[in-house]
């Protein structure tokens, strides 16, 4: 790796280095992101290799470990790039394990035969998809941030650069002026992708304007709502994405040091975070004198430590300072006083990643899809009761119908889905009769949910509301840092009383503390955790409060969920006994002879559930 | 100056006043309970929080911290005030009912019981020992420690501070009586609910001696 002086440099840089791909190679890219690991893609990885060896390949065939595509509940993938002379482009091999390996090589690369049990099959037209451009879950998105998941080695500045990379930020130093590239932030009407949507242009411009010589940008990558993992994915699959857009902001800026604030519970976006600032220093793309420009800047990592408040901006900075991660009151903004006391502009992973897009492909091409309010792409992580869990980047404006039941293919085995939790702990749920609402921030936030960073959570008819609730008041109260009163306290007593609800001591009156509470601790916390907090709590008591009621004054649990208000019974006619249940059973609750139904004793019994999913004959009724 | 609003009322400002300073400077009531004139606001208890007429609607800031701004439309006593007021009042009955002056604060915004229950303890965590102990002492010898229900204050590690010069501001700040100062036992005296002892010293004023004391009573 040179050290780039000049623009020019860095062009020819990137033609050497497509005309070094031969595109007679084949090449097998392997999803390598944290869920396909944790799925066994490293062993995967071991056995292609292996494999390559075998045959006498090794060298002759690339081996491409990339970031996460989103398709996770297909993982790990397996994605077969064929050479240029062949019928086919790329073949989608999905829940690939190591003893996959062999057959991939043998039968796929060398035989040309396709391996139809790897294949994926729709279940809407109950067909097989071969080729990857084919996959449903891939063509009803609209890829632009994550266009190059699953394309590119995330460790390689070279694959970055083979797509363009960096040539936005040769345009931003080279082609504008520092005015003219917040002009054009502001004209793509780019949000801020955290969850507030506060306008990128203009709080760029906010920074740029303050007098001081000193200026710093941060980018929050303390991604941590749980079932969220955007963020997470776009720091692992393209690191440099973010960096080039860093970059681009503190030209606009006039910042010279940024920080990525980044959980230390993401151990490989930390890693590839930090490979690719090396390589960036290496290449002069960090550092003095950038591509010759007379412009100087450096990235640092700084590592969180496990606190979900370090995501609020004030209490990232304090972190970042070496202090406690405790937010502060507002004013004074960031812009005007922030790390240091020096002006700071703070965006999230999303919206550093979409700079380089819009300076490269100009304001107008990225406005162009979206609401008139909420220009460009949303980036969804959908987990829960849902068929594809993963990751999505779909068009503002779409539909929670079309993301929920087309991209997301709907609610396994046949269920009925109920509501959607959006927005994390600090969102809402949105219930079945609004599901054609669309997905832009201000519709949401009228529903009482919030875009929030994009982590999504669909519930079925199993899910209990009111456990749901306590589920995330629970994460909330634990994660509150407790400085001021209302989010330390309030969150607890509501944590005390929604548990009381869901072990059936609910008493009247609960309902209405619940509410009051919640009123209060959203108006008179200090910071956005605490001023969030309570809008799981509002959201279902808006829109499931039967649910509470039925909790409360029934003592019943419409969902069979909640352990203090539920019984289980054997259904004397469905049950075989064939004692699997009984065996099982961690309290011994359940006798029976042999061929003779079962039965449970409830004195015994502590709901765990293990007897439900076990019977094959759905011989476990809950009441 | 800068001119305002507050409950229906013109007032000029000099630049730099929170709403809390410029409240008091002209007799309207704001509760406080973490405020403190020797300390820098801290905005925990929220108990001073008035309601700001924004463009996106009203909210609720903290006078102690919320700078005086141009134009501003401020309500000292609105429902919504009131109401978040109450509710903090009721938590910290439910924390510290038996604390007279928690009572009595309680009472001065029309609270007389709590709905709520929650751990009882003196200490209300309004951190303003851990603040006179770092902004007046200068020192820092206890902190704010764990986050949500398990906070506490407590000197590093929870072990004696050496940092601690026996000064007591802690004691004289805290508005509960929750830090209290044992005087006299045995050789030691303990300061403060934590464990920092120390050694009586001979006074440099009037020859008065501990240990002699001590072994004159023997």
């Amino acid at each position: 790796m040179n050290r780039l002086t000049t623009p020019q440099e860095l062009e020819s840089w990137r033609k050497a280095i497509r005309k070094s791909v031969d595109p007679d190679q084949p090449r097998l890219r392997v999803c390598d992101g944290t869920g396909c690991r944790a799925l066994g893609s490293q062993q995967l990885l071991l056995a292609l290799h292996q494999s390559l060896d075998e045959a006498g390949l090794a060298g002759k065939v690339g081996v491409v470990a990339t970031g996460c595509p989103g398709f996770c509940e297909q993982g790990p993938l397996v994605t077969v790039d064929l050479p240029q002379s062949a019928p086919r482009a790329s073949i989608a091999y999905q829940r690939v394990s190591a003893g996959n390996a062999r057959a991939i090589i043998n039968e796929t690369l060398r035989a040309n035969r396709l391996i139809e049990e790897l294949l994926y099959v729709d279940p809407v037209r109950d067909q097989l998809i071969v080729e990857e451009a084919d996959l449903p879950f891939y063509n009803l998105q609209t890829r632009r941030v994550m266009a190059l998941n699953g394309k590119i080695d995330p460790r390689r500045i070279e694959d970055y650069i083979a797509h363009d990379g960096y040539l936005a930020l040769s345009y931003a130093l080279f082609e504008m002026e520092p005015e003219s590239i917040i002009e054009e932030v502001s004209f793509s009407q780019l949000r801020g992708r955290g969850g507030a949507g506060f306008p990128t242009g203009q709080k760029w411009k906010l920074c740029r304007q303050q007098p001081d010589d000193v200026k710093y940008i941060i980018c929050n990558a303390d991604e941590g709502d749980p079932g969220a993992f955007m963020d997470r994915s776009i720091l692992e699959a393209n690191p440099h994405s973010i960096i080039e857009g860093m970059l681009i902001g503190a030209r606009a800026i006039g910042a010279t040091t940024g920080f990525i604030y980044v959980r230390s519970e993401y151990p490989l976006a930390v890693e590839n975070l930090g490979i690719a600032l090396d390589q960036a220093r290496q290449c002069g793309l960090l550092g003095q004198d950038i591509l010759g420009a007379g412009f100087d800047f450096d990235i640092q990592l700084r590592l969180g430590a496990g606190a979900f408040v370090c995501g609020e901006e004030t209490a990232l900075m304090a972190s970042i300072e070496g202090r406690p991660g405790e937010p502060r009151p507002r004013p004074p903004y960031p812009a005007q006083s922030g790390l240091w006391g020096k002006p700071t502009n703070i965006n999230n992973v999303k919206s550093w990643a979409s700079i380089p897009l819009i300076i490269a492909n100009g304001a107008e091409w990225f406005a162009a899809v979206g609401t008139p309010e909420s220009r460009g792409t949303a980036i969804f992580s959908m987990v829960g009761k849902i068929n594809n869990t993963g990751l999505v980047e779909v068009p503002m404006g779409i539909s929670l119908r079309e993301l929920i039941f087309e991209v997301g293919g709907g609610v396994p085995g046949g269920k009925t889905f109920k509501a959607v939790q959006i927005g994390g702990p600090s969102g809402g749920c949105i219930p079945a009769q609004h599901l054609d609402t669309l997905v832009d921030y201000d519709s949401l936030t009228r529903l009482g949910a919030i875009m929030g960073s994009g982590g999504l959570v669909v519930t079925d008819e199993d899910t209990c509301m009111v456990d749901l609730a306590r589920y995330f008041m629970n994460f909330v109260q634990q994660e509150s840092c407790g400085q001021c009163l209302p989010c330390r306290w309030g969150t607890q007593v509501m944590l005390n009383t929604l548990t009381r609800i869901c072990g059936g001591g609910g008493q009247p009156g609960d309902i209405e503390t619940l509410h009051r509470l919640a009123s209060a601790v959203k108006a008179a916390s200090l910071c956005g955790l605490g001023q969030t907090a309570p809008n799981p709590v509002l959201s279902t008591l808006r829109h499931f409060r039967a649910e509470y009621e039925a909790h409360v004054y029934e003592k019943h649990c419409p969902a069979g969920v909640c352990r203090g208000l539920i019984s289980y019974e054997i259904d004397l006619e469905v049950c075989t006994g064939c004692m699997v249940c009984a065996r099982s059973c961690p309290t011994e609750a359940i006798t029976g002879e042999k061929q003779q139904p079962h039965v449970i004793n409830l004195e015994l019994c502590t709901r765990c559930g293990l007897c439900i999913q076990l019977c094959k004959f759905n011989g476990v009724m809950v009441h | 100056m800068i001119t305002l609003s507050i409950d229906g009322k013109k007032i000029q400002a000099p630049p730099g006043r929170t709403l809390l300073e410029l409240a008091r400077e002209h007799a309207i009531w704001i509760p406080t309970l973490c405020y403190h004139e020797a300390l820098k606001p801290y905005s925990g208890c929220r108990l001073c929080v008035v309601e700001l007429a924004t463009p996106r609607g009203s909210r609720l800031v903290a006078a102690c911290t919320y700078p005086c701004e141009p134009g501003a439309v401020v309500r000292t006593d609105s429902e919504m005030v009131r109401q978040s007021r109450q509710v903090a009042a009721e938590l910290l009955l439910a924390r510290a009912g038996h604390v007279p002056f928690i009572q009595e604060l309680a009472a001065s915004l029309g609270v007389h019981n709590t709905p709520y229950t929650l751990p009882s303890d003196d200490c209300i965590l309004c951190a303003r020992c851990v603040r006179a102990c770092r902004e007046i002492v200068g020192v820092g010898a206890i902190s704010m420690a764990e986050r949500g229900p398990g906070r506490e204050v407590v000197p590093p590690f929870h072990i004696s501070s050496a940092d601690c010069i026996e000064c007591t501001t802690c004691v004289l700040a805290c508005p509960t009586g929750a830090i209290t100062l044992q005087n006299i036992i045995d050789r030691d005296r303990t300061l403060h609910t934590w464990p920092s002892q120390y050694a009586r010293r001979a006074c440099r004023l009037c020859d008065y001696h501990a240990d002699s004391l001590l072994q004159n009573e023997g």
